[in-house]
């Protein structure tokens, strides 16, 4: 909703014509998916598990610093683990496919508050068919906050860059209370919704189950290190929600990402729906380290065009969209992980103020507001 | 308390230790073949019999509940990552010393998981096992006098039964097309030369299909011997109509291939077995589709094959995926997608 629409000068044929070379580059990862992707994810599962496992286990003894370092630092990769790479892509059913009923997107649960069954429907169902639509994708701000200059202002915003920094600190929280609806729900007669309050139940006992795994019952477990491993389970769980919180906000908040009106997905087309997904995306460039870290969701833009495709492939994939880009003329919003991290957060704080209407913007004002 | 007791809360203990995850999926990664895990076995070895078929031995987990000779069990099998279930006849006697048990595997054409056991199954692997089942078996009483008929792979059950207990007089009458074909031909010739069996080899190339009413001369008293027969449909339906003709049926005993031909085509007859509705569809609308317009209660997403929203188990028939026109079977287990799935043949969708 940019002034400029960057897709103007695309034909509705050309439109078309993107979507079928994007559907080509989806059947042909699937026609060669096989043994050597199983294989991947099975070893990324196991080797999660392992790291684990030897990280409380070294947390035992978190009575000692080094120990502490240690464990606190592998805990903290396993978790982001479990929630990135394995979970997330999981709970896609990127590897339904392998028909293992243990690797699979209806039995899946993974280490975080948030029922696996309820962040599926508003990420899977709801954020991924609306990706960026105003009003239809909750991801956008999460509710709590203004991304959009054509968003309305309210003096509630004033406090957004705090929310998003208290909704990255404890960001597990921060999603399950989103896929609960918590704010629209909370209103009296909502909350004896039935349906909800089975729901809330749910999440009331992933939460019990978690809290007394982190803060009860392992601490208790290393006995006279009970304090820093309580310190050290805290940690890793505020790293986790840390670091998921900075991929997340890369895949949909840098500058030059686009948002969309609502009456603009009337009757959309397939063509239509791949260039909302190409522009309301962006990735994180970097190592492999980097790509694995994040679940692969650095390739948020082939994450958005293929969700269901095994996040291994989307390296590959990334070359082929990246080229349709250019052949498109598309701007590929990408970048380094602290340069989109600033981006968006530059966003965050800009738009907590009002604006006048969209052209209002320039550099110079921009920095003044980061600055204020 | 009682220690059952005693050993379930330690165990629901340890369930809040791991959570999400159970203490078994730890277990799992170091002893995958435990008392009390879901119940597998490691290849341990493949040995060729013939040019299309071969021997696997399996070691199963702790929970195997051992066989009866001439039964089967479903074994789960990853084949180019897709984990793929069939069913193969036992052909290891019971007493096995080692514990090890041994299927028998004939490669089929096109067929995934056969060719991929005959010719691609590496010792180590780790397959999923059900425990064995099948009424194809001995009685407890030995009959005097016993034959058995059998074709091609269907010698597997037989051999199991063979293997395991000795009859006084056993017959024998195996279709093959050729001789090399014929499955455990050294060990039946062994067998003969230490008469402990007759043995009517029939190869189909030279001598024609087995003609039923020919038994007569093959082995004359056919009649009055307890019989097991195994092979193909067309032998089996053959042998069973004439011993009904000559008032023996409750002699014969057969065990049919299941038939695994699914009909394939554009659209079908969509059953919904759980609301008990049937209808016709076409090839070309989603099955969440035919099922919403039916009237059935189906679960639903994006309606794009994006949010996974809609899985359901296929329980029989094929359905096409709209989106790459790739086939999908029903097998226990396979879910689909219904929103960009549609029938490719009658299908049974379980809502
Ligand atoms: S409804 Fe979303 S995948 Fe079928």
């Amino acid at each position: 909703m940019t002034a400029i629409d960057p897709t103007a000068h695309l034909t509705a044929q050309q439109i078309e014509e993107l979507g079928r070379e994007l559907d080509a580059i989806r059947d042909e990862v699937i026609a060669d998916r096989g043994e050597k992707d199983a294989a991947y994810i099975r070893k990324v599962i196991s080797a999660q598990r392992k790291l684990e496992l030897v990280s409380r286990g070294v947390l035992l003894f978190s009575i000692f610093p080094p120990a502490w370092l240690l464990g606190t630092a592998g805990l903290s990769v396993a978790k982001i683990m479990d929630n990135m790479e394995i979970g997330h892509n999981i709970l896609h059913g990127q590897w339904d496919w392998m028909r293992d009923p243990k690797i699979h997107s209806t039995t899946w649960e993974w280490d975080h508050v948030s029922p696996s069954e309820q962040w599926k429907h508003s990420h899977n169902e709801l954020h991924h068919t609306y990706t960026n639509v105003i009003g239809k994708d909750n991801d956008l701000g999460y509710g709590i906050m203004r991304v959009d200059e054509d968003q309305k202002w309210h003096p509630f915003h004033l406090g957004q860059p705090l929310w998003n920094f208290l909704n990255a600190c404890f960001f597990e929280y921060g999603i399950a209370a989103y896929d609960l609806e918590l704010g629209k729900n909370l209103h009296k007669r909502r909350r004896k919704n039935p349906e909800f309050r089975a729901r809330a139940k749910a999440v009331g006992r992933k939460i019990r189950k978690q809290v007394l795994k982190d803060y009860v019952i392992h601490p208790l477990l290393s006995g006279p290190s009970f304090l820093p491993t309580l310190a050290a389970t805290f940690t890793a769980n505020l790293v986790r929600n840390v670091w998921t919180h900075s991929v997340i906000m890369c895949g949909h908040f840098p500058e030059g990402v686009q948002v969309f009106e609502r009456r603009s997905i009337k009757g959309e087309t397939r063509g239509q729906w791949y260039l909302r997904q190409m522009m309301g995306s962006a990735n994180i460039s970097g190592s492999k380290a980097m790509h694995f870290m994040t679940g692969n969701l650095s390739h948020q833009i082939e994450h958005h065009l293929f969700p269901d495709l095994p996040s291994n492939r989307y390296a590959e994939v990334a070359v082929k969209v990246r080229a349709l880009f250019e052949k498109y003329e598309l701007e590929y919003v990408t970048g380094p992980l602290p340069k989109q991290v600033f981006s968006a957060w530059h966003k965050v704080f800009r738009l907590s103020l009002p604006n006048k209407k969209p052209e209002v913007e320039t550099p110079d004002r921009e920095q003044e507001l980061v600055a204020a | 308390m009682t220690s059952t007791a005693l050993r379930s809360r330690a165990w629901k203990l340890l369930e809040m230790v791991t959570t999400p995850l159970l203490p078994s999926d730890y277990l799992d990664l170091v002893s995958p073949l435990r008392a009390g895990a879901d119940l597998r076995g490691r290849i341990e070895a493949v040995h060729p019999e013939t040019g299309d078929a071969a021997t696997i031995v399996i070691r199963p987990g702790r929970g195997w509940r051992g066989h009866t000779a001439g039964q089967y069990v479903r074994i789960g099998v990853d084949v180019d990552g897709v984990r793929l279930w069939r069913a193969y006849s036992l052909t290891s006697p019971t007493d096995r010393q080692d514990g090890r048990v041994t299927i028998t595997v004939k490669a089929i054409p096109d067929g995934k998981v056969s060719n991929h056991l005959v010719r691609r199954a590496k010792p180590g692997t780790l397959i999923q096992l059900d425990q064995p089942t099948g009424d194809f078996v001995l009685p407890e009483a030995k009959p005097a006098k016993v034959l058995y008929l059998t074709a091609g792979s269907g010698i597997t059950p037989v051999m199991g039964m063979l293997r395991d207990t000795e009859f006084d007089d056993v017959v024998m009458v195996h279709c093959a097309p050729q001789p090399h074909d014929v499955i455990f031909r050294d060990e039946l010739h062994d067998l003969v030369a230490d008469k402990k069996l007759r043995l009517t080899e029939v190869h189909t190339d030279t001598d024609g299909m087995l003609d039923i009413a020919r038994l007569d001369e093959l082995v004359p008293d056919w009649a009055e011997r307890e019989t097991w027969a195994c092979g193909p449909a067309g032998l089996l339906d053959a042998a069973e109509e004439h011993w009904s003709q000559h008032g023996v049926h409750e002699r014969l005993h057969t065990e049919r291939f299941r038939p695994s031909i699914v009909v394939t085509g554009d659209g079908g007859e969509v059953t919904f077995s759980a609301t008990g509705k049937s209808v016709d569809a076409d090839g070309a609308t989603p099955l969440l589709d035919v099922g919403e317009e039916a009237g059935v209660l189906m679960p639903s997403g994006c309606r794009m094959g994006i949010c996974f929203g809609c899985v359901t188990p296929l329980k029989a028939g094929a359905v096409r995926d709209l989106r790459t026109g790739e086939i999908t079977e029903a097998e226990p287990g396979v879910l689909i997608q219904t929103c960009v799935s549609a029938a490719a043949g009658p299908c049974d969708i379980e809502r």
